[in-house]
């Protein structure tokens, strides 16, 4: 069974799937480096508490008794985005941005720092166990058919997919063609430069945080319908992953975020299809490890083209 | 005599302990081409940077057009009228040419962004050609012509020019000379000159101030200072 193009085609979608998760955390680890040059290692718990909030919003619309799915999604996309980039603000706000000007290592730690307080924080306020949620979204098309094996793609997988795609691809835009993106990749660059322009450096940074937060939030609400259960913990592997993916894609790279994040879970998919869950990690780190030996700055970082 | 634009009155400014200025008094008027000469680490780069507030006046006073801004925010400065090509240009390396100037545009109206566009591809033509090109890859002049462009695009009242002619040929440096020239005459911009490169800042501008040691030596109109004995041995000596 293992050797049919069914099964190939079902690891894939797996995959894809997963890689959409990774792909959104990614985008925020690699910006908020290419801005501050600092590894947020609190952003993993920005996505877990983007899962939560949806939780805590999918039962609340129960309670009042919108159920009719797709507004309920709709509408806890866009508080969990909300909320959470409040969360990312407030981070950058209270423990980075005081420590703009410190040695790299004290922003290193605090950032560790606030990955443990935030995540027992969640622990604290909503307690260690696990959160279950029922599917939300069911059925879906039948792709092939083998005898009695089915591949089929989900509505739910469908929609990640999607989603995944447009928010990609708005974000792209927002950072290719507006006036903001354009600040953003200004104060990447040459901060003091774009301060002389009349960029408001700080603000810029907290919008950095805050469009960061709000795709991982996202990859919240996408693992909260698709796994169906949630802990306090989430963060910390998802966000060691989704950094993983950045540095594969090359930090600092948006492109390559993206693409490091479908790498990662292709090979966490195909390696759990066909070898053993058990090294799906391993298998993504030794990746990892291979590119960089080759390819010191990822597989889309550039070395920077300057003439001074 | 017209009104001043730009005036510092006893600015201090500290790296740390190391004081780089030292109570500098130096006033621009409205229309002029004032340039402040010396010789490196003299204090002429902070003294620009001074007056965008990175790093900040430890004492003194620094206004414009009557307005005191010691104080107000780098990102502010732009905003009242100051655009600064800085020293070593400072071109987005990875950014167009257009984005650049773009980026130049920031806080000014985007009604009048195509207008400035045609100006700032009028004074250099070379960068209409260049537009989609990187910054990074672009020659040391092409650069310093962006960086003049990308100031002029906020629609100054005051231009700030860190040594323009820094690392260009001779005849590059000429032509960057002519420009500021005319940018000040046909469109009445004041121009504040920071220059290592003495006869040729001396002979474009109407006054001119030497710095040494963080300090103002000797001021007096271009032709003055060009025709001073002690400028001659200390700053064109081996002439051009």
């Amino acid at each position: 069974m293992e050797s049919t193009f069914e099964y190939f085609l079902e690891q894939l979608i797996n995959g894809v799937t997963l890689g959409s998760v990774y792909g959104l955390i990614a985008i925020g680890y690699t910006m908020v480096y290419g801005i501050i040059g600092m590894i947020n290692f609190a952003h993993g718990e920005i996505f877990m508490i983007g899962s939560f909030i949806a939780l805590i919003t999918f039962m609340i619309l129960g309670i009042v008794g919108i159920t009719w799915v797709p507004l309920a999604i709709l509408i806890v996309l866009i508080v969990a985005m909300l909320l959470t980039s409040v969360y990312g603000w407030t981070l950058e706000r209270i423990a980075y941005r005081p420590l703009r000007n410190s040695p790299r290592l004290a922003a290193l730690i605090t950032a560790i720092g606030m990955s443990i307080f935030l995540q027992n924080y969640v622990q604290l306020l909503q307690g260690a166990r696990n959160k279950p949620m029922q599917p939300i979204i069911r059925g879906g098309i039948e792709l092939m058919r083998q005898g009695d094996y089915v591949v089929s793609l989900s509505y739910l997988q469908m929609f990640i997919i999607l989603l995944t795609i447009v928010l990609m691809a708005v974000f792209s835009l927002i950072i290719a063609k507006t006036s903001l993106g354009r600040q953003q990749r200004a104060c990447e660059q040459d901060q003091k430069m774009a301060s002389l322009l009349g960029v408001d450096v700080d603000r810029t940074i907290s919008l950095t945080f805050v469009m960061g937060s709000a795709l991982a939030s996202v990859a919240g609400v996408i693992f909260l319908i698709n796994y169906g259960v949630i802990d306090f913990y989430i963060g910390f592997l998802a966000g060691v992953k989704a950094f993983t993916a950045a540095v594969l894609g090359g930090i600092g790279s948006l492109p390559g975020a993206m693409l490091g994040g479908m790498l990662i879970g292709l090979i966490e998919a195909f390696w759990s299809g066909y070898f053993t869950v058990e090294y799906k990690d391993v298998a993504a780190f030794s990746i990892l490890v291979l590119v960089l030996i080759f390819r010191p700055t990822g597989l889309l970082g550039k070395p920077d083209v300057e003439k001074v | 005599m017209s009104e001043v634009m730009l005036s510092f009155s006893g600015v201090h400014t500290h790296y740390g302990h190391i004081e780089a200025l030292k109570g500098v008094d130096i006033e621009v008027r409205k229309g002029e081409i004032v340039t402040l000469i010396g010789s490196n680490g003299a204090g002429k780069t902070t003294l620009l940077m001074t007056t965008c507030g990175n790093p900040r006046a430890s004492k003194g006073k620094i206004t414009f057009e009557g307005r005191d801004i010691t104080n107000a925010a780098t990102h502010e400065i732009v905003r009242l009228g100051i655009a600064q090509s800085p020293e070593g240009r400072r071109i987005f390396p990875r950014m167009t040419v257009m984005e650049n100037l773009q980026m130049g545009a920031i806080v000014s109206d985007p009604a009048h962004f195509e207008e400035d566009l045609e100006k700032a591809f009028a004074l250099f033509p070379i960068l209409k050609e260049r537009q989609d090109q990187r910054g990074g890859t672009l020659s040391g002049g092409e650069q310093q012509m962006l960086a003049i462009a990308r100031a002029l695009m906020s629609r100054p009242r005051m231009l700030l020019l860190d040594e323009p002619s820094l690392g260009l040929a001779p005849l590059v440096v000429r032509q960057i000379f002519q420009t500021i020239k005319e940018i000040n005459e046909k469109q009445g911009m004041t121009v504040f000159l920071v220059e290592q490169n003495a006869y040729h800042a001396l002979k474009l501008a109407h006054r001119a101030y030497v710095m040494v040691n963080g300090e103002i030596q000797l001021s007096g109109t271009g032709d003055e200072l060009l025709a001073n004995d002690e400028i001659r041995a200390a700053y064109l000596e081996g002439g051009h």
